[in-house]
């Protein structure tokens, strides 16, 4: 029977992932240096991963309240308020969720009617469009360029804009770009969105680990709170990815909307999860800065080495991937990186797979040890010769 | 902060090549900054980190807590250095608490050890009391675990 015929169109029309074919390849490969990983290389830390089997000897094995443990919700509002400068309300202004990606999905099916249009700045990470797609709205994409740090611009926004259009998502600092906006760039978005009357979805998983400048949090804007539903977890800062824990804050009336479809699907977040996101932020402060500190030298370290290959690379103003230009040895993305993986066995991923606007370009992660950045780097370095040697 | 300095700290096992790529600097000025590090008495040496249990030619390990008498104008550091100066000492702490100095020795055998405990170290002058404690089995030296299982932990190659 051709039971592909029963599948929604929707989900047909959903493009491939750009990464999984890759991923088919690589994992069959044997000495493969990976700069393609998407999560930090360091261990939860300890503290956090015994504070789990305490809370499964304490017999914490229930469902917890929709939106999650009243203890975390607090905690999650201090936090917020300590870190970004704006207040929630722990009662019904915070919903713990499976990781962003289900607050993603959920505030994108509590705002979207068929065809209502969200913009979104691409190269991004690659779950926003098929986000979209899957909540039956259109996905309106804004372009973000190398030469400006890769930083969201009001002019893109104005030009990419179309009637009809609800929110704009938006992830800063950015996977795969590292790309962050200063406080003037998001006061003239931020006034975009007021004149537009958008609701903005920040997506700020990647918050802590900024290198440059603070992290300013549109949220935290005046008349923003109002129309932001902010969103964070604890999988980068926490090396917490396996947990998958997040939540999102805002105004009551959407966290409300949000709830009830989370109450529907998933109806919790793990209370494991819960207790661990607990115990991260009650004592993992230190933890945090101390990762920090480490993916500032290995950024510093990979973006030499990549410019002194002859990759040009700006400093990723935050998260921890470089993305690095191949059009100086002129070939694109993905022949680059396949050829790169044949040839010297470092994996990276190929920027189309990020959207259109990351053709050109590849991600290379540096959550990943210093030795492995050395020796990744001195591959790369010996394949755009060769590559260059062949062109002459 | 020294930018060799951060790095050790960090605890990480870099070759001078490494960190002197890590640290954008030649390994020359890291030799450099080393150097510096060793003349403020800060960055001593470099012992290796070993599991000595796994050598049939094992060593005994033991920990001793020493009451001593401080001595007017110098407390008890004349006699700690005195004490750490022993080829079978280790390490030689001041503690707070129920006991002054916490010595680590090793030696051969646990006669050896014995031999130091009691003739070399209780009768020093000054020295009121000893109280020995071997170790019996080692689960981390120096930041490293020992005979951990191996984690599971191995992350997927590519993720987006």
């Amino acid at each position: 029977m051709d039971t592909k015929r029963f599948i929604a169109r929707q989900v047909v029309d959903l493009p491939k992932s750009g990464i999984r074919d890759f991923f088919e390849i690589v994992s069959k490969m044997k000495d493969v240096i990976s700069l393609g990983i998407g999560e930090p290389d360091f261990d939860t830390p300890w503290h956090i991963r015994e504070a789990v089997i305490y809370a499964v000897e304490k017999g914490k094995t229930h469902y917890t309240s929709n939106l999650g443990l009243i203890e975390l919700r607090r905690a999650i509002c201090d936090y917020v308020a300590a870190h970004y400068g704006i207040g929630y309300g722990p009662e019904d202004e915070v919903i713990v969720t499976v990781g962003v990606s289900e607050s993603i999905d959920l505030i994108l099916r509590a705002l979207i009617n068929p065809g209502d249009k969200v913009l979104y700045h691409q190269p991004c990470y690659v779950s926003y469009h098929p986000s979209v797609a899957l909540a039956h709205g259109v996905g309106l994409p804004v372009t973000t360029r190398a030469d400006d740090g890769f930083a969201l611009n009001a002019e893109d926004l104005e030009r990419a804009w179309q009637p009809g259009c609800k929110a704009l998502l938006m992830n800063l600092p950015c996977n795969p770009t590292g790309g962050t906006c200063d406080r003037a760039r998001l006061e003239k978005i931020a006034r975009f969105a007021v004149e537009k009357d958008l609701i903005v979805i920040s997506d700020e998983i990647y918050s802590e680990l900024v290198y440059d400048n603070a992290h300013v949090s549109i949220a935290s804007l005046p008349g923003m709170r109002e129309r932001t539903i902010f969103l964070h977890g604890f999988s980068k800062a926490f090396a917490m990815t396996g947990f998958r824990i997040g939540y999102a804050c805002g105004p009551a009336d959407l966290i409300e909307a949000m709830m009830k479809v989370h109450q529907y699907s998933m109806l919790c977040a793990p209370i494991l999860s819960q207790e661990a996101a607990l115990e991260a932020l009650r004592r993992g402060e230190d933890d945090v800065k101390q990762m920090r500190d480490q993916y500032l030298r290995r950024r510093d370290l990979i973006v030499r080495r990549l410019n002194q290959a002859g990759l040009k690379c700006a400093a990723p103003g935050g998260a921890f991937y470089a993305f690095p230009s191949v059009a100086a040895t002129g070939l694109g993305d993905r022949d680059f990186a396949y050829g790169l993986l044949e040839a010297e066995r470092v994996a990276v991923v190929p920027g189309g797979a990020f959207g259109p606007d990351g053709r050109g370009f590849i991600r290379a992660s540096f959550a990943t040890g210093y030795d492995q950045i050395i020796e990744a780097c001195e591959r790369i370095d010996r394949y755009v010769q060769q590559l260059a040697g062949r062109r002459t | 902060m020294n930018p060799v300095l951060k790095l050790l700290i960090e605890g990480g096992h870099l070759t001078l090549a490494q960190m002197a790529q890590v640290a954008g600097l030649s390994e020359a000025e890291i030799n450099q900054h080393l150097e510096e590090l060793r003349k403020e008495k800060i960055f001593l040496g470099w012992r290796p980190v070993l599991d000595l249990s796994r050598e049939s030619a094992a060593a005994v390990r033991a920990v001793i807590e020493v009451k001593i008498t401080p001595e007017r104008g110098g407390g008890f550091n004349r006699l700690a250095d005195r004490i750490s100066r022993f080829d079978e000492v280790e390490s030689c702490y001041l503690m707070s608490g129920g006991y002054d100095l916490l010595i680590f020795v090793m030696g051969p055998s646990l006669q050896k050890v014995a031999a130091f405990v009691s003739e070399k170290l209780s009768t020093i002058e000054g020295v009121l009391s000893t109280s020995t404690h071997f170790m019996l089995r080692s689960y981390k030296e120096g930041a490293f675990l020992i005979d951990a299982p191996a984690g599971a932990s191995a992350r997927l190659k590519v993720t987006p």
